[in-house]
């Protein structure tokens, strides 16, 4: 892997990070530094450790894919049923709903929901199926404007895009509930989405997709919404499936590598998991164990 | 091109600066200043919503679409409470300053603002949320079928549950004393096992999935490997 | 009841399951219905909480809720305020969500002024109303609250109300507690209000029913106490009312009221979950018999 290759964003951090870290450090090691005057919070270092591997798993992980090496992720059933789904509303003759959850911009479940979205509208103009796209916050339904504008172009039907079709409703919860669902109830759309962050309406929009006998793919990574979403829709993405769901339909390599990195890191999670278990277990009877438990414990910050 | 460059470079500058204020404590007032640009971009973007919503809306009305008369209720209702809020009509005067209408309190029910929020919109979101009793209903009858083990197990955990939530756990077990062996067989014991052990158990390993879901998403974003936020076509209409 | 009538019911029609829910919380409310409630290890724990506090030290109560999740949280909201008040404690009342103002507002009229009149405001209580910023402004507040807050909610400059003139970040409070409905909430509270200084401050939560499967994992460590939706405000309200009675129990009583409702609800959706299963049963034996 050549340096030059590397997105200039992502070579500037990495230098920026390289100079910084250890500027940090001899701050943090200075004489004087005393403990209300620490230019860096010690206490701190070990999650730092873990963020560096976390993220530098990542980064390789995005590096080797570069590479050309395969990258293989599993196959999602809610993710194979999009295209089923948009075809469906096609033959139907039916618009298809997507709702980016209620969340801005700054949630990154709504940020993963626009990805997908982005392939969604790309299948809906291949097909050339109506997609109603109603957002709860401005700064959403410009992006997912962008988003389904780009998704046009791609598929090569730019004058098919309707901006009309992304609108803002409101920033109050219940208010685009209520929207949505008359428009649901009156529109009866074929297949909806639901793909961001959910919370309390989350039963209100699948049970009323249900009623109206609309094929329901949900994706979030709420895990107080995640049961509702699985007991009304027909398939659900849950939690971090979601996020590689944006970046497996995004296609790009980079993405696709992300995920094998954040797969070490949950690798790594589980291994200081079993082995804080096994130690915490065996201190019962032996006290090196339990030391060795207090320790990792208070490593991590427990 | 600076489409898509300076909205990299922000994003890249402002996570870096979040991270680093959290193990750096000279980077504590940046990470503020970030804060704060972020609240007042957030109260602005309100603008953006408000011109499309009337767009949309006025269109309707003007070609008379199916529909159009709740785009007119949602035009009134809009510019109501605009006017109400924005303009303080009918507002308290305040003591300290009685001849400054603008300084009066509008949010009480006395006030027209304060009136439509106490007795409109404060009942219209607490019935669509009392809407959730009924979705709930029906959703459970169509969905805890006992098709097989998993299902039997998930059957049984709400029975448990529903039961311990209420007085009827303690009518039905309460009886069993809290010392004793069977101790276990008390459905508020049993709510407590599972909600603390087993859900609490299964909720950290979702959680800790999500949040390194999370972590490589934000990682994506920061290092600019993820643009899909960026206009890709030629700007938005 | 025969097999085919039982199958029938896999097709039941929902109003009639909306209609029985809609009777089982009608009935209960009309005649006023009220069982026993147990206090539990979690509404313990918060009104340990509270206890531990000594008297005269500030707390932070964050009304993270709004009108329509306040059939859950505003009893729990007014127990809270008046255990803090009869404690003596000074309240600092703000808001993550935009209604949020409101509803403390409601409870400060309904609960501060009614049964602690000698309450005053700007030495005991101060309001400082909502800022937007989600938990932007929780991270702000933990390292400065006069940036975050630089008026209350009356816009008066907080550098000239005694109760805050002293408080710099969230350290100066002993108690933060958060009555949530969601996000930004309890768990935001935890994450970046006690995350970077854990010994700082106790947190107590509030939690719809829907949302405490988030906050649980979070409970009892860096969560001192958490009340689950109206069968935790109930627990907690019968643990306050015992140490500190007050003439009017309805005010501080909803929880206990509206448990009744809920004990009615719970049993029509076993019911009808033993329902479902029966049609389930018999439409299989059915189909097998053909």
């Amino acid at each position: 892997m050549r340096w030059t290759t590397m997105p200039r964003s992502l070579s500037t951090l990495v230098v920026a990070a390289a100079l910084l870290l250890p500027f940090s450090v001899a701050l943090a090691e200075a004489p004087g530094a005393g403990p209300d005057k620490d230019w860096i919070r010690t206490d701190r270092l070990p999650l730092l450790l873990v963020i560096v591997v976390v993220s530098a798993a990542v980064v390789a992980a995005i590096l080797l894919a570069r590479t050309g090496r395969p990258v293989k992720i599993r196959r999602l059933a809610a993710l194979d049923a999009v295209d089923e789904a948009i075809g469906r509303a096609t033959e139907m003759g039916r618009s298809v709903l997507f709702v980016p959850g209620i969340m801005d911009m700054t949630d990154i479940q709504t940020v993963a929901g626009v990805n997908i979205l982005g392939r969604v509208a790309k299948t809906a103009a291949e097909y050339d199926a109506k997609l109603e796209v109603p957002t709860s916050r401005s700064i959403v339904m410009s992006a997912a404007r962008d988003a389904v504008q780009a998704a046009h172009f791609e598929a090569g039907r730019p004058e098919t895009y309707n901006a009309d079709n992304i609108r803002y409703l409101t920033d109050e919860q219940f208010g685009y509930v209520a929207a949505v669902t008359g428009s649901m109830v009156r529109d009866k759309p074929a297949a909806c989405f639901y793909m961001g962050a959910f919370y309390a309406e989350s039963l209100l929009f699948a049970e009323n997709g249900n009623s109206i006998g609309a094929i329901q793919i949900a994706g979030t990574a709420e895990p107080s919404q995640l049961p509702f979403f699985v007991a009304a829709c027909d398939y659900t993405l849950i939690g971090e499936e979601f996020f590689a769901a944006s970046a497996y339909l995004s296609g790009e390599r980079d993405q696709l590598g992300s995920i094998q990195g954040q797969d070490l890191g949950k690798l790594l999670a589980a291994a200081v998991i079993i082995i804080g278990c096994a130690l915490a277990t065996a201190g019962l009877w032996l006290p090196a164990c339990a030391d060795g438990a207090a320790a990792l414990r208070k490593f991590f910050g427990g | 091109m600076l489409q898509r460059t300076v909205p990299i470079i922000i994003l890249c500058a402002s996570g870096a600066i979040m991270v680093l204020a959290y193990f750096v404590t000279a980077a504590v007032s940046w990470s503020e200043t970030v804060n704060v640009w972020f609240n007042v971009l957030a109260a602005v973007a309100f603008v953006l919503g408000a011109g499309n919503l009337l767009k949309v809306n006025l269109e309707k009305i003007s070609s008379q679409r199916p529909g159009w008369g709740y785009s007119a209720i949602t035009l009134a209702a809009f510019f109501f409470m605009l006017v109400v809020g924005l303009f303080k009509v009918g507002a308290i005067p305040d003591s300290k300053y009685p001849g400054v209408r603008l300084a009066g309190n509008y949010e009480t029910p006395a006030s027209p603002y304060g009136w439509t929020y106490e007795y409109v919109f404060s009942p219209l979101t607490s019935t669509m949320f009392a809407m959730l009793a009924f979705y709930v209903a029906s959703a459970a009858f169509r969905a805890f079928r006992a098709k097989n083990t998993e299902s039997i197990l998930l059957l049984a955990t709400a029975f448990i549950i529903l039961l311990a939530q209420t007085a009827a756990g303690m009518f039905l077990t309460g009886w069993i004393p809290e010392d004793s062996a069977f101790a276990f067989l008390r459905l508020d014991w049993m709510k407590v096992a599972i909600t603390e052990h087993i859900q609490t158990a299964g909720m950290r390993a979702i959680t800790i999935g999500i949040a390194l879901g999370v972590a490589a998403t934000s990682l994506r974003l920061i290092l600019g490997v993820d643009k899909s936020y960026l206009p890709r076509g030629g700007g938005a209409a | 009841m025969n097999r085919a009538l039982l199958a029938r019911l896999n097709d039941l029609d929902r109003r009639w399951i909306f209609l029985a829910m809609g009777l089982s919380i009608a009935i209960p409310i009309l005649l006023k219905l009220r069982f026993p409630e147990y206090p539990g290890p979690m509404a313990r724990a918060t009104f340990d909480a509270v206890e531990a506090v000594p008297e005269g030290s500030p707390v932070l109560i964050s009304f993270d809720y709004d009108p329509a999740s306040a059939a859950e949280l505003q009893p729990m909201a007014s127990a809270l305020v008046h255990h803090c008040a009869s404690r003596k404690l000074k309240m600092v009342f703000m808001a993550l969500w935009p209604l949020g103002k409101q509803q403390a507002d409601r409870t400060i009229e309904s609960v501060l002024k009614q049964f602690h009149p000698g309450y005053d405001y700007g030495t005991d209580y101060v309001q400082l109303g909502y800022q937007s910023g989600n938990e932007g402004v929780i991270k702000l507040m933990a390292t400065n609250v006069p940036e975050q807050y630089k008026t209350d909610a009356a816009g008066t400059a907080t550098s000239t109300i005694p109760l805050l003139a002293s408080v710099r970040d969230l350290s100066a409070f002993k108690l933060v507690a958060s009555v949530s409905a969601g996000y930004p909430g309890a768990k935001e509270w935890v994450q970046y209000g006690n995350g970077p200084m854990p010994d700082a401050f106790s947190i107590v939560g509030g939690s719809t029913g829907v949302q405490v499967s988030q906050l649980l994992p979070y409970y009892p460590k860096q969560m001192e106490g958490m009340l689950v939706a109206v069968k935790g405000a109930a627990e907690y309200e019968m643990l306050v009312e015992e140490k500190y009675p007050i003439d009017k129990p309805d005010v501080i009583g909803q929880g206990r009221v509206r448990m009744g409702p809920q004990l009615v609800a719970h049993l029509l959706m076993i019911a009808l979950i033993v329902l479902g299963n029966v049609a389930m049963i018999a439409s299989r034996n059915r189909g097998g018999a053909r």
